[in-house]
């Protein structure tokens, strides 16, 4: 069955026929009933959750772990406990870098990552290097925007004992085979996370089929609210971790001179937890599993080639990236010639047209693709033909705007 | 809401044919200034003699504010001295965070086009890339790098 758009517009009180918004990367727009999913909980289920001493914090806990197990199926992860609630995909990663690489990498180990990645799988890693005397390798893209299995075998080095790798590029929109660098990566000894920040809204992301040890990815970029993100990892690995944050209900038992933690996946969420966001991510994943990710994906890149062959029709336009719309999962990063891109997303916000502008968190890319800044337009399944065909037009009609003869 | 008027004749003749975009041989002072979140980058050169700014160049990358605004700021401040063009700067940044009388405007000349930008806090810091990396060249620094950034 193939997706209603107008009926899944009626869903989202900020997608209107008035503002093509085209700047999914960035974050997604709500439905109502992810909106209905968190007042439900302060309406229903308010409480302080894991306490469990009374019916309503039973509920609270029992809204808050029902999320954790729906996080769990729809990544199929094998256990609900392999699930850590974050903040987001940033805080997922540096949970990771300040517990496992912290505890485990050691001078003279190297830490891989690719060239595009956003600052939040970069930063961390650059200090777990300078602390614990690591090495950062990155691995380039080719000129398609692509890293090549042989290309990835070729850097992963004996030495390489951690990889740190994006799923879909948030710039270019290229998609890595993850399932072939994780097992690359376990030949060769090195333990791997996937940023799923960009993947896990548009296709399905099954982790036991890739068989990572980490992936992480942010709630809001799935239509869930902002401020709850998903850490998935193997529970070997979770359980040889130290704490990230202190305080709350990870202990067992505490003195007065030390503490003992719980088991996981709660010996990782220090402090009263975000239930809201939680509810808001299950009542998101109710909605995208009803809708079907195969039949999202299927409508995305239906819209992204559409995109990509009429922007790349508009002269002096140049699309980042693959040459073949397929590639680009619904991100379409470009210049145009003698404009800047600030320029460029203030104009076309003029014509009603939501892009992102600048270096898309990704300064190191931009480097290596010989660019400062660039525009970035990037699709949801609730965006229509009209709305690419105004994206396109908005963007042809940029330069002479800009005082360009043509 | 913004309107493409914004960027008018005026603006995008500055940006495309920036007059004072050019390498400048022997300045007495030279300062980059950038904005790193949008990569504003203008290096900023002026000749002074004996107080009064002689001549000025700019060189380097970023949105059309940021070029028109600096060459607009050239075109106004070469031939008249430094203490003169502080007084200036200090309009237009007035003009860019409040208001100014029409009397101050008038002094800007093509400079006060750029008034609307007051509405639009992103792009604030873009059109006073130049003026500030020019009040940062007479209250003493001469090399380095200025920024908007924090302002």
């Amino acid at each position: 069955m193939s997706i209603d758009v107008n009926a899944i517009r009626k869903d989202f009180p900020l997608i209107n026929d008035e503002v093509a918004y085209l700047d999914n990367a960035a974050t997604t727009q709500k439905p109502e009933c992810v909106i209905n999913a968190i007042a439900d909980y302060y309406r229903t289920s308010n409480a302080n959750p894991m306490r469990g001493l009374y019916k309503l914090s039973v509920a609270a806990t029992d809204a808050y772990e029902n999320a954790r197990a729906k996080v769990a199926s729809f990544i199929n992860a094998k256990d609900p406990s392999e699930i850590i609630f974050t903040r987001n995909a940033t805080e997922s990663i540096n949970l990771v870098a300040e517990t496992y690489a912290k505890a485990s990498l050691k001078q003279g180990d190297t830490i891989l990552i690719s060239i595009a990645e956003h600052h939040s799988n970069l930063l961390p890693w650059q200090k777990i290097c300078a602390e614990n005397g690591c090495k950062l390798k990155y691995i380039d893209t080719d000129d398609q925007g692509k890293i090549t299995i042989e290309a990835f075998k070729e850097a992963v080095t004996p030495d390489v004992k951690f990889i740190s790798i994006t799923h879909v590029s948030n710039v270019l929109g290229t998609k890595n085979p993850v399932k072939e660098f994780a097992k690359i990566a376990h030949d060769n000894g090195a333990v791997i996370l996937v940023d799923a920040s960009q993947s896990v809204p548009h296709i399905k992301v099954n982790v036991s089929d890739i068989d990572c040890d980490f992936l992480v990815f942010s709630g809001h970029k799935i239509y869930a609210p902002m401020g709850i993100g998903a850490l998935y990892g193997k529970k070997e690995l979770l359980e040889s971790m130290p704490p990230f944050l202190r305080g709350g209900e990870m202990i067992d038992y505490v003195t007065r001179d030390s503490a003992t933690f719980t088991e996981v996946p709660h010996k990782f969420e220090a402090g009263t937890v975000n239930v809201e966001g939680a509810a808001g991510l299950a009542a998101t994943i109710d909605y995208v599993n009803a809708i079907g990710m195969d039949e999202i994906a299927k409508r995305e890149d239906m819209l992204t080639d559409i995109a990509f062959r009429k922007l790349s029709e508009v002269p002096h336009v140049k699309i980042l990236g693959s040459s073949e719309a397929s590639d680009h999962h619904g991100i379409l990063t470009f210049v145009i010639e003698g404009v800047h891109p600030h320029d460029i997303a203030y104009i076309m916000d003029s014509d009603n047209v939501c892009v992102r502008a600048g270096h898309h968190c990704a300064q190191p890319l931009m480097k290596h693709l010989g660019v400062m800044s660039t525009t970035r337009a990037s699709i949801s399944f609730y965006n229509t033909e009209d709305e690419i065909e105004r994206f396109v037009r908005s963007v042809a009609g940029i330069r002479s705007k800009m005082g360009y003869a043509e | 809401m913004p309107n493409n008027t914004f960027y008018n004749e005026i603006l995008t003749e500055h940006n495309i044919r920036p007059f004072h975009k050019k390498k400048l041989e022997n300045p007495d002072f030279t300062l980059e200034g950038v904005n790193p979140s949008c990569g504003d980058d203008i290096i900023l050169a002026l000749k002074v003699d004996d107080g009064i700014i002689t001549d000025g160049a700019f060189e380097g990358d970023g949105c059309a504010i940021s070029q028109a605004s600096c060459d607009m700021m050239l075109d106004l401040i070469i031939g008249k001295p430094k203490e003169e063009a502080l007084e200036l700067a200090d309009i237009f940044l007035r003009m860019i965070k409040s208001k100014i009388t029409d009397e101050e405007k008038d002094r800007l000349e093509e400079a006060g086009i750029l008034e609307d930008i007051s509405h639009m806090p992103a792009r604030v810091k873009c059109a006073v890339l130049g003026w500030h990396t020019m009040e940062e060249i007479f209250k003493g620094a001469t090399e380095g790098s200025a920024t908007t950034e924090d302002m």
